[in-house]
């Protein structure tokens, strides 16, 4: 039953005022609500596979159902080179994280506006809720996983020890989505308009990253550097170097992790500038 | 001396720009479209700019731990911003709050439930949104069950349970939590008779326990008997701040008495419902002008008349209103399906102009308020009877009746003239 408050000398005290000068980021509240954002990434999780019959089988099918596709259309029609690798494991590696990250960044990019009646009703930090968009996407990319390994053992390709890199590529696509999600779901707070623009976003994006063809093809120089500010181009390199053996990470790696820390900087940052008035204007 | 403060407000203003909020959201595009001056320009007027509201104005008090503070005031007097205020939920422009323990907060019954996921789901994540730990949910988790009374269904996704269900659970939840400061808006306008004691009583508890309440109520029946203070909010201003309860009903009750046009119009507001959008909500003769108030008892020309936009049809759709009287009790409630099903008026989409007759010899003297209800029945509120659905008052004075015995007002909520004959038997 209820119990009386515990001696009022030892009460923590809050103040509230409005805020200036410097932003600080309080990521040790966003840690102190991690409860929370378990929740919401399940709650997230578990309505998308009870809502959807297929639920798990889609999130299965997806990447498979592109793979075939890329397979006739860019392996076997375009003839497009695959590092020595067969078409479909090469095109699948590069799926995978592409979905994650893509998925990820829709989820995050309509995250606060999706969210609206709880940014109006109660208060937590507001970073938390484009993290858990971001991190739904994992159960999806586990499922593909499993997938993966089952065509790795088809076509026979053999594990070294790069694999062990894996998870920091798949943090680096985590990373890009949040940074980018952090901008566009703060800008759609303000902007409507904001939200259509993602689809259009993620497709472009697609393009520019080597998921149907390798890295390889841009040539080196300058070329290669703009390229490079794409992080995902680091992420899908990496992820076929760890698995496949393809060519490992070169420059272009290097350029996609500071690219990441840029991003992720200043979406922090304008994030947490606009974060006082989401529940007003939302 | 410090440590007896629980709640201490001092200068407390907020401002909202109107406009930023509902009417019509900004969008990029225009905004780059309009140049990148422009843009710096709107950013400067924004934050300045005329077009801004004092939702609240210069507030200050203090709250004594224990206390159980009554918040009464007009739609729009600034009640709830104070509570958000109040739970970080925004931030002041002015001023200072300081709090001294845990603040919880409850301004809306099922924060974060999801229909899709069961009862048992959705009392662990709404817990969590309410800032409970997993554990503490753990412990109380029977108690909640108990309180909702809704052992059988715990498994069932919360869809399919029934609207008074649905708000148990979700009350259930959040009674549980143990803060030292609890800011509750409203909540018990949603429910039945049942429910609502049933909270009431559960609130009494909190109280008796030495937790600081803040209640902000339209029933001042409710803040009169859980409330050992009252505040009255008008404009965003402290009218009247004080120990002595029913004194301060008293006089909030009898300034309310408006003289104001028995109508509601929507001034852009956006309702978030494809179903029903209201436009007007007002007293009208049949032809459809607005009627004066006060009007008399005998008038039997008196409607209320609801306009609306529809995006979406469904044939769930059940959309009236409900009469309050002057304590804000609630006298009956009408749908436009009340009726049998050929009678229904047929809904279009596009503007609705719905209208209602009020019978004459219905209500007493004294003040009246009208409120939108509506919602998809049996599955959700669009308009649930509580805080801030569009209401207008009108008063009802004179007309009576036709006798020389009863000309002044009786106590009583109704005056209805009845028919009385005499028995003869053969
Ligand atoms: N997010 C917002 N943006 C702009 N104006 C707002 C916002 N929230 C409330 N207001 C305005 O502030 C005033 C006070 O509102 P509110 O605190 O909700 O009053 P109450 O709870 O007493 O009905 C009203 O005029 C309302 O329209």
């Amino acid at each position: 039953m209820l119990t009386p408050p515990n001696n009022t000398f030892t009460l923590p005290i809050t103040v509230y005022e409005p805020s200036k000068g410097w932003l600080s980021l309080n990521l040790r509240e966003v840690w102190n609500y991690r409860e929370l954002l378990f929740f919401l990434t399940w709650r997230d999780i578990k309505v998308r596979y009870a809502q959807a019959a297929l639920g798990i089988s889609w999130a299965i099918l997806q990447p498979l159902l592109t793979m075939v596709i890329f397979s006739v259309i860019f392996g076997n029609l375009a003839k497009l080179p695959s590092d020595g690798i067969p078409y479909p494991v090469f095109s699948y590696v590069a799926l995978l994280p592409w979905q994650l990250f893509a998925g990820a960044l829709q989820r995050a990019g309509t995250s606060l506006v999706g969210n609206a009646n709880l940014l109006t009703k109660v208060y937590f930090p507001r970073l938390v809720i484009p993290f858990s968009a971001v991190l739904a996407g994992l159960v999806d990319f586990s499922l593909g996983f499993l997938v993966l390994s089952g065509l790795m053992l088809y076509y026979q390709v053999q594990l070294t020890w790069t694999a062990l890199w894996l998870p920091f590529f798949v943090l680096l696509a985590l990373l890009t989505a949040l940074a980018v999600g952090l901008w566009l779901s703060a800008l759609n707070v303000q902007y409507r308009d904001v939200q259509h623009a993602i689809p259009f976003i993620v497709q472009a994006w697609m393009y520019a990253s080597p998921v149907a063809y390798s890295a390889g093809l841009v040539p080196s120089g300058w070329m290669r550097v703009v390229y490079g500010l794409n992080p995902l181009a680091g992420v899908i390199q990496g992820f076929r170097w760890a698995l496949l053996g393809a060519a490992p990470p070169d420059e272009l790696m290097l350029i996609s992790v500071i690219m990441v820390f840029l991003l992720l900087a200043s979406g922090l940052y304008y994030f947490k500038r606009m974060e006082k008035t989401f529940a007003d204007v939302v | 001396m410090m440590s007896n403060v629980a709640i201490k407000v001092e200068n407390l203003s907020k401002v909202y720009t109107i406009g930023a909020r509902r009417e019509q959201y900004p969008t990029l595009r225009g905004a780059l479209t309009s140049g990148f001056k422009q843009f710096m320009k709107l950013q400067a007027f924004r934050q300045i700019g005329n077009n801004s509201l004092k939702a609240l104005d210069d507030v200050s008090f203090e709250v004594k731990h224990g206390d159980v503070l009554g918040i009464i005031g007009r739609n729009g007097a600034g009640k709830s911003t104070l509570l958000k205020l109040l739970s970080h939920i925004t931030e002041p422009s002015q001023g200072r709050i300081s709090l001294y323990g845990r603040v919880g907060s409850l301004l809306e019954v099922g924060t974060g439930f999801h229909p899709e996921l069961t009862g048992r789901d959705n009392i662990y994540l709404n817990g969590a949104i309410l800032g409970m730990r997993r554990a503490e949910i753990a412990k109380k988790f029977d108690e909640i069950v108990d309180f909702a009374e809704i052992d059988k269904l715990l498994d069932t996704p919360v869809k399919h349970y029934s609207s008074g269900m649905y708000v148990r659970l979700a009350f259930a939840v959040a009674a549980h939590m143990e803060p030292e400061i609890l800011l509750i808006d409203e909540v018990l306008a949603v429910g039945d008779a049942e429910f609502q004691k049933k909270c009431l009583g559960k609130m009494g508890d909190v109280a008796q326990s030495g937790r600081t309440v803040l209640f902000v109520s339209h029933n001042m029946a409710a803040i009169e008997r859980i409330c050992n203070s009252a505040m009255i909010l008008n404009k965003g201003k402290i009218v009247e701040v004080g120990n002595s309860v029913d004194q301060i009903i008293r006089s909030y009750l009898s300034n309310s008495i408006s003289s104001e046009k028995p109508s509601w119009d929507n001034t852009g507001i956006t309702f978030d419902s494809p179903y029903f959008s209201p436009i007007q909500l007002y007293l009208s003769d049949e032809q459809g002008n607005i009627k004066q108030s006060p009007i008399k008892n005998d008038d039997d020309d008196v409607w209320i008349r609801l306009i609306g936009n529809i995006e979406r049809l469904d044939p769930a759709l059940t959309i009236g209103f409900a009469i309050y009287a002057e304590n804000h009790e609630m006298l009956f409630w009408s749908y436009q399906t009340d009726q049998a099903e050929s009678l229904w008026p047929v809904l279009k989409i596009g503007t609705n102009e719905l209208k209602c007759r009020l019978q004459p010899h219905l209500l007493n003297e004294g003040t009246y308020y009208v409120k939108l209800v509506g919602g998809l029945h049996n599955r959700a509120w669009i308009f649930a009877p509580s805080g801030n659905t569009p209401s207008f008052s009108f008063i009802v004075s004179g007309g009576l009746s036709n006798s020389p015995l009863w000309f002044s007002r009786r106590p009583g909520l109704l005056a209805p003239v009845l028919h009385w004959s005499l028995v003869t038997k053969n």
